[in-house]
């Protein structure tokens, strides 16, 4: 018998309203029904979540590791991108 | 025994084996997830149970708490379907048996949330819940495995044919529904059966499963008369507390 793995699916969860999704793990379900379901088992059984995304992981477009240098380093020394030259009024101190 | 403890006993005996079952699975099922998953139903009904036999214990008011109705009752005082305590079986027929009860069991959670029990209506509004969601989960794998490969197929079909004469039971009349339901307290079972066909039977035809024809054979757990695995069931189930009576921890 032919005896294929299932797919890899990436699982996110939004555990209250208002908040953003979250990765939160991965899990194998032959399809995305199974992989909803599978989700909500596995990583809603203590009051996580409120909404469930699950990804097929080969879905996913990510960035190479090897080009960490080209893409994220560049960002270090731009210290003028973070807006904390801002003197705040007091009454809004905790932006 | 009143009626209405009978009927209460039928409930939480049925939740309680068919968890018991389930459990069974910890460890062992085909991929992690659904190990998970079964274990989660599993516990749902032991919960219900416990909710269920101890609402029980008060209506007896003889001073046995939900511990002593589960484990130090004898098989013949145990009123849950057959149908839950047949051994499990392959993953498919453990769905499929799933799968088949809880639609009955949602059908009579939905039922008695109407209840004059007030007990009795919010352990129903509560469970009813779970067991939608039992029933989307058993479904979805009924579906997946009897439309699925030619050795899927042939094994769910076999375990169709090996259940369903025992389905037969959960509908058969008996005076204690009838006089619940002249009490306001529960619905008769066999009032629930054109819902409970209206799910399970497009299940059925989309995972390309066939009913059997129907036989006159009826299992009579709910009457305490259970098969040859009751036994065994419970001395697995019940050996703690036999062996360290009051054992907690």
């Amino acid at each position: 018998m032919d005896r294929k793995e299932w797919p890899l699916w990436e699982v996110f969860i939004r555990n209250r309203n208002g908040l953003d999704h979250k990765h939160c793990g991965s899990l194998h379900a032959p399809d995305e029904r199974m992989a909803l379901q599978n989700a909500r088992d596995v990583y809603t059984r203590r009051q996580e979540g409120v909404s469930i995304w699950v990804v097929r992981a080969d879905h996913i477009v990510a960035s190479d590791p090897d080009a960490k240098p080209e893409l994220f380093d560049p960002a270090a020394d731009k210290i003028y991108r973070h807006p904390t030259f801002f003197k705040l009024p007091k009454d809004v101190d905790h932006m | 025994m009143t009626p209405h403890l009978e009927y209460l006993l039928r409930i939480g005996d049925s939740t309680l084996i068919l968890g018991q079952r389930l459990s069974e699975w910890c460890g062992h099922a085909p991929v992690l997830e659904e190990d998970i998953a079964l274990a989660n139903v599993a516990l749902d009904l032991i919960g219900q149970s416990r909710l269920v036999l101890t609402h029980a214990s008060t209506i007896e008011g003889a001073g046995r708490d939900e511990d002593q109705l589960a484990f130090l009752r004898t098989e013949g005082q145990f009123r849950n379907v057959t149908l839950v305590e047949l051994p499990n079986g392959d993953f498919g027929r453990t769905v499929l048996r799933s799968f088949l009860f809880s639609t009955f069991l949602r059908e009579l959670w939905t039922g008695l949330a109407a209840s004059a029990d007030s007990g009795l209506a919010a352990i129903a509004a509560k469970s009813v819940k779970e067991s939608r969601y039992h029933v989307q989960h058993a479904g979805e794998w009924v579906i997946r495995l009897g439309d699925g490969t030619d050795e899927s197929h042939a094994r769910m079909q076999r375990a169709v044919d090996d259940l369903w004469p025992y389905t037969a039971e959960l509908f058969a009349p008996t005076p204690v529904d009838d006089m619940v339901h002249a009490a306001g307290v529960g619905v008769k079972w066999t009032e629930l059966r054109s819902a409970w066909d209206a799910t399970v039977l497009p299940v059925l035809e989309e995972a390309t499963l066939k009913a059997p024809e129907g036989s006159a054979f009826v299992s009579r757990g709910k009457l305490g008369m259970h098969s040859e695995h009751m036994g065994h069931l419970l001395t697995e189930m019940q050996y703690l507390q036999r062996t360290y009576p009051g054992a907690t921890w």
